[in-house]
């Protein structure tokens, strides 16, 4: 096989595996907007990535935390709705990094790369990004499992019992946006929702308890990245969208699936 | 009361310059059943929030018991759709109850035959014992109750109130509980607080059954509960502002402007 195969399929199957529970918490906590806003703002992150001369990478992850905070901040200091809010933030983000791009004139990136992903492109400084950024959600993702979960199920029964609620909810956003930072490579900013999303929610017919939904989510990942990349392969397709595509089918599959 | 599981001093809430609360005093001992009676908008959530901590007052201070474990039963739940949450996982949230905690948590209530349910198909006064049962695990000093018949039965309901009164027999808790159904909540009460944004009368049952503040407030109901019953010399108008004649004379437990 060859070496970009190799790190594209790994560096795939890395963000399916962390997707599964991250994205059955954006699916039950209603959360798809906003991860779509953090992933819009992921291109500032890029392009004040290049401005700075920093790895793009840390800036997408830092500028993904920032957001992350202001938007904290916003909806506690101001009357507006979420949506409302999110709706702002998210094309101002993203037109604000493509002003911001188009002053840079020595630099030559490829747009199509960030919008939509360059999976096959995948260096291995990326990979080994890809792999300490999942890894670190999933080990976070299973010691704040439970509160997290209490967090979502009530959160004022939650902050009674006497979890730190607030806390809980500004790690599960930066969680979200450390994913999205390392996702970016693969599917880009316009798409990284949809991996978080569709595989949650194709699982949650079919699941019985939040564990299942989650496992089930990143088997269903899985298999997506496998056959998204496999399309690619053999019938030159765009690897980010392809991956996207077979999770779209595999969702529609759960829905004929008989419900257990 | 410096045995008080929680104690309130001239607590005063207001949301955007309207005031909800006003100086509030109000504790809870050991063993005590306080509940809250008043009109709609009287601020009995509010209250109950600002006791919770879910909520700072704006003046006065909330002085709880340190450490002390409060299980808190809330109005309703709902539970996102989406989530697969059994009734068993949903008591399992509270840090080290397993199993068999949960099964007998939920024998106390009655409601042992929901347990594998997922949560979001129990009835509405099936739902009102399982949060009971969460609130139970663990183990409080206060129970804190928000409406707790809420969607209950008739029959239901004063079984749900003998059911916290021997709760409270058997663990020694403190119980505060906001409640709309006067005649049950008499029986099962140490003291009711009458509440309309002010403490418009508090005491024994049986004193403020009788107590005009409180024909006022509930009106034709109230009668059939007195039993006691001294003058009244304040009203109040439609926004529940006191309205103070010439003749009132503030007593030891005036507590209104």
């Amino acid at each position: 096989m060859a070496d970009f195969l190799l790190y594209a399929l790994l560096a795939g199957l890395a963000l399916a595996v962390v997707a599964g529970p991250l994205g059955s918490f954006v699916v039950w906590r209603r959360m798809a907007y906003f991860g779509d806003t953090l992933s819009h703002a992921a291109l500032l992150g890029v392009a004040l990535g290049f401005a700075l001369d920093v790895s793009p990478t840390l800036a997408v992850t830092v500028g993904c935390l920032l957001l992350a905070i202001v938007l904290v901040t916003l909806q506690q200091r101001q009357p507006l709705a979420s949506d409302t809010l999110l709706g702002i933030l998210a094309p101002s983000t993203l037109s604000l990094g493509l002003v911001v791009l188009s002053f840079m004139h020595d630099v030559r990136i490829d747009l199509m790369g960030y919008l939509f992903g360059d999976l096959l492109a995948i260096s291995p400084t990326d990979l080994a990004w890809i792999l300490g950024g999942s890894a670190l959600v999933l080990c976070l993702l299973a010691v704040l499992w439970r509160p997290l979960l209490a967090v979502t199920v009530h959160e004022e029964l939650a902050t009674v019992e006497g979890m730190p609620v607030a806390g809980l909810r500004l790690a599960l956003m930066l969680l979200i946006a450390v994913v999205i930072a390392v996702a970016m490579k693969i599917v880009g900013v316009l798409l990284i929702t949809s991996l978080l999303i569709i595989p949650a929610a194709a699982a949650q017919r079919h699941a019985r308890s939040p564990e299942q939904m989650a496992l089930g989510a990143s088997l269903l990942g899985i298999t997506a990245v496998c056959a998204g990349l496999a399309l690619s392969w053999f019938k030159d397709t765009p690897a980010g969208p392809s991956i996207v595509v077979s999770a779209a089918v595999l969702f529609l599959l759960s829905l004929a699936l008989p419900k257990r | 009361m410096s045995e008080a599981l929680i104690r309130l001093e001239q607590v005063g809430v207001s949301f955007s310059g309207e005031t909800v609360l006003e100086r509030i005093d109000l504790a809870v001992a050991p063993r005590q059943i306080v509940t809250l009676i008043g009109p709609n908008g009287a601020g009995k959530t509010t209250l109950v929030r600002a006791v919770l901590g879910l909520l700072k007052p704006h003046t006065g201070k909330v002085w709880r018991q340190p450490r002390l474990r409060i299980g808190y039963m809330p109005q309703k739940i709902q539970v996102d759709p989406t989530l697969p949450l059994s009734v068993l996982r949903f008591l399992r949230l509270v840090p080290g109850v397993d199993r068999a905690a949960a099964l007998a948590a939920l024998q106390e209530v009655g409601a042992e035959q929901v347990i594998d349910s997922p949560i979001q198909t129990v009835s509405g006064g099936e739902m009102q014992r399982v949060l009971l049962a969460r609130a139970l695990l663990r183990k409080p000093q206060l129970l804190v109750l928000d409406e707790p018949v809420q969607g209950v039965d008739v029959v239901g309901q004063s079984e749900l109130y003998r059911l916290i009164t021997r709760l409270r027999d058997r663990y020694g808790c403190g119980v505060l509980m906001v409640s709309h159904d006067l005649h049950l909540v008499m029986s099962a009460t140490d003291q009711v607080v009458c509440l309309n944004r002010h403490v418009c009368c508090s005491g024994h049952p049986e004193q403020v059954s009788g107590d005009p503040a409180f024909v006022e407030l509930f009106g034709q109901t109230a009668p059939n509960l007195a039993v006691y019953h001294h003058h009244h010399d304040h009203s109040h108008d439609l926004h529940g502002a006191v309205i103070t004649p010439e003749t009132h004379v503030h007593g030891a437990h005036c507590k209104h402007g």
